[in-house]
């Protein structure tokens, strides 16, 4: 006999409403970290479910569905939105009940929403959320008397503040309420909601209203603004290079120590090459760039939660709209910097289907954290560390060129590929949000989020990896005897023997093919895979510092230009390419992703190689 | 006029919003976030570009609108409106 039986069967509920209601806060508060988001999120555009128990005991399942401005569909996000509201989803039931979430200091826009929501006949109730700051701004409701007209229970919240959604678990500890009566078909629903607003809200803001206009003034600014924009770009970057450095350092010896604790244990044999080489090595090059994808995340969120990200595409829009893209697709291509899956999953904010099709397309030619630490290691060896204007670092000004040349060239593919195609208007339409401090909290879970995906993603696919090409590498060994490296008798070595003549014109030697092999799986493990490499073949120690002597010693100056000019273009990621299948449903794209990315890498690198060779640096 | 004329830090109250073409979905989604007869705007901020896109203000809510969105925006005559019709009285 089970005694802690739950009370009542679960409640499947469901929260729908604006962008930037606090819907997502909401979600964080009801649910904490017990949440099921299928990949990387942190805005409201991804499938988010999550469950708890409310003060009675009754278990309860909620979904987060994506912000709509309308059942009118006009995005993905709000086509899923839709469908299961009208329960016709094909994999989502019908919500039991739905919690509407408007902004209580942003009504007139929330309002109409929740009358169109209304006239499905569904139970629901409404979260008057951001209470706090309507009460700031000197804007009082009558939140009894907005029920009685609504027929739908309001329950005042503050998603943001510890304790400040209790009223919503109360709301769910009672029966389910029943479907409010529907206003008459063609009812003027703008009509309703002023009438509403006339009759239930007193509004005497204008301070808030005026600090948000001095924001925009600077932020919007024709000249500070870009300024500004520009500031936070440059700051960003650097943070992400300079904070995380001595993390990064801090887990490089980690795994350096590990290994040579590991390396002192065994007895010399396989298990120990196994343990060191393949998956210690392995992990280890890869985890230690943790530091800076999470340093880029939370800049990213931080930004996105402050409402400045929308003024940035406002800024840009111009920009996007010369490679035929408008600024929404800038936060999208923003992301990619640091991943293009979790930038590719943001398209899905863009209404335009052309729109957000070119922007998958082009989200892998973004500079994602991943290829630095192939950039960083081909810099460090081959670019001297001289001074350009006695100021600026040579090596800098490289890394900084090739992050310029990917946006560059992103932006004149997308050009190329929305040309010819009816030109077709595409809407912006973008909501500037009101102004908000970022809530560590929401922050904090974001990031979790985030390093959860990013460490699992290291702990399968890439260990798995790193021990395929450990296998690669390491058979079938060498016969007695045998001169050489003992990788030139290796599987690994034979493949990137046959690879040669493909990738000889551009400057590639068959140490770079077989590491280009295991760079399928993420392009950081090129890194590690040249150590594994080098390593097996040269000297039996995996460090990578040791890489940067050997390999400006061994590669020509041109080997490398080329090397790096390939990872600016090649479509080196099996993860993105999974997840282009995903949002675009075909894999015609992805076919057509990896095909001309592929074109461009080798077209690129034949260039750069041959050039170098040309003027002396072959 | 349409809301494009509006200068930075101007007020106005909308007259119509126009459809292009038969379906007008953007017409459809501009009415759904507010810009509906009647209700007052004003101009933010103009795109550092050409002017392009706007950022207009409608009730408490801001949107970033392309001019060609904005054009579809039609505002009343300035000696219509109703501030100016109150002070005429």
């Amino acid at each position: 006999m089970n005694v802690v039986e739950p009370r009542t069967a679960t409640l499947y509920a469901a929260l729908v409403g604006n962008p930037n209601c606090g819907k997502t806060a909401l979600f964080n508060q009801l649910t904490g970290s017990r949440q099921k988001v299928a990949n990387y999120a942190g805005v409201t555009v991804e499938r988010k479910e999550g469950r708890f128990v409310t003060p009675q005991g009754r278990p309860v399942r909620l979904l987060d569905l994506p912000g709509a401005y309308s059942l009118t569909a006009t995005s993905p996000d709000e086509t899923v939105t839709r469908a299961i509201c009208l329960g016709e989803h094909p994999r989502e039931g019908r919500p039991e009940l739905l919690i509407c979430v408007v902004d209580a200091t942003n009504l007139r826009l929330h309002l109409r929403f929740v009358l169109e929501v209304r006239q499905l006949g569904q139970p629901m109730i409404l979260v008057m959320n951001m209470m706090d700051e309507a009460e700031r701004r000197g804007i009082v409701i009558d939140v009894k008397g907005l029920s009685y007209e609504l027929g739908v229970t309001v329950i005042p919240a503050v998603s943001v503040r510890k304790g400040g959604a209790h009223g919503v678990l109360d709301a769910l500890d009672a029966p389910l309420p029943s479907a409010p009566p529907p206003l008459p078909e063609g009812t003027d629903l703008h009509a309703e909601v002023r009438r509403i607003l006339a009759v239930y809200v007193t509004d005497r803001s204008r301070e808030s209203v005026v600090l948000a206009d001095r924001l925009d003034h600077w932020f919007l600014h024709p000249v500070i603004g870009p300024l500004i924009l520009l500031t936070v770009l440059f700051t960003m970057f650097q943070t992400v290079f300079s904070w995380a450095q001595p993390l990064m350092d801090a887990l490089q010896a980690l795994a350096d120590g590990l290994g040579a604790a590991v390396r002192a244990t065994l007895p010399d044999g396989l298990l120990r090459s196994l343990l060191v080489d393949g998956i210690i090595a392995g992990a280890g090059t890869v985890i230690v760039y943790l530091p800076q994808i999470l340093i880029l995340f939370l800049w990213i969120l931080a930004l996105e939660e402050s409402g400045y990200l929308p003024r940035a595409a406002f800024l840009l829009d111009r920009i996007m709209a010369a490679a035929g893209l408008s600024g929404r697709s800038f936060i999208p291509l923003l992301s990619s910097f640091a991943c293009a899956i979790p930038g590719i999953m943001a398209t899905r904010t863009i209404q335009h289907p052309r729109d957000r099709l070119v922007t998958i397309l082009v989200a892998p030619l973004m500079t994602c954290s991943a290829r630095l630490p192939v950039y960083t290691l081909l810099i460090s060896a081959f670019i001297p560390k001289r001074h350009v204007l006695g100021v600026f670092g040579l090596q800098g000004l490289v890394l900084f060129g090739l992050y310029a040349f990917a946006i560059v060239s992103g932006l004149i593919v997308a050009r190329l590929m929305t040309r010819g195609v009816a030109a077709a208007e595409h809407p912006l339409l973008l909501e500037l949000p009101a102004y908000r401090l970022p809530v560590p909290r929401n922050l904090a879970l974001g990031l979790w989020q985030r390093a959860t995906i990013f460490l699992s993603r290291v702990g399968t696919i890439i260990v798995t990896l790193n021990v395929l090409l450990w296998a690669l590498s390491s058979f079938p060994p060498p016969p007695a005897g045998a001169a050489g490296a003992a990788i030139d008798w290796s599987l690994a070595g034979r493949i990137g023997h046959w690879m040669l003549p493909v990738f000889a014109p551009i400057g590639f030697n068959w140490q770079i093919c077989v590491s280009l092999i295991p760079g399928m799986a993420a392009r950081e493990v090129a890194v590690s895979a040249l150590a594994t490499v080098y390593a097996l073949g040269e000297t039996g120690d995996a460090a990578v510092d040791k890489l940067t002597p050997l390999l400006s010693a061994q590669w020509s100056l041109g080997t490398a230009l080329s090397l790096l000019v390939w990872y600016v273009f090649a479509p080196q990621c099996l993860s993105t390419l999974a997840v282009i299948r995903r949002e675009t449903g075909t894999w015609k794209w992805v076919a057509v992703t990896a095909g001309y990315l592929f074109a461009l890498a080798y077209g690129a690198a034949l260039i750069t190689y041959q050039g170098t060779r040309f003027l002396g640096g072959g | 006029m349409d809301l494009n004329a509006l200068p930075k830090g101007g007020h106005a109250v909308i007259d119509r919003v126009e459809a292009r073409g038969g379906v007008d979905p953007i017409m459809t989604r501009l009415l759904e976030l507010g810009f509906v007869p009647g209700e007052a705007v004003e101009m933010v901020a103009r795109g550092p570009l050409g002017a392009d896109p706007v950022a207009v203000r409608v009730g408490t809510a801001r949107f970033a609108l392309r001019r060609e969105e904005a054009a579809r925006v039609h505002l009343r005559p300035l000696h219509l409106s109703p501030a100016h019709l109150r002070s005429a009285a």
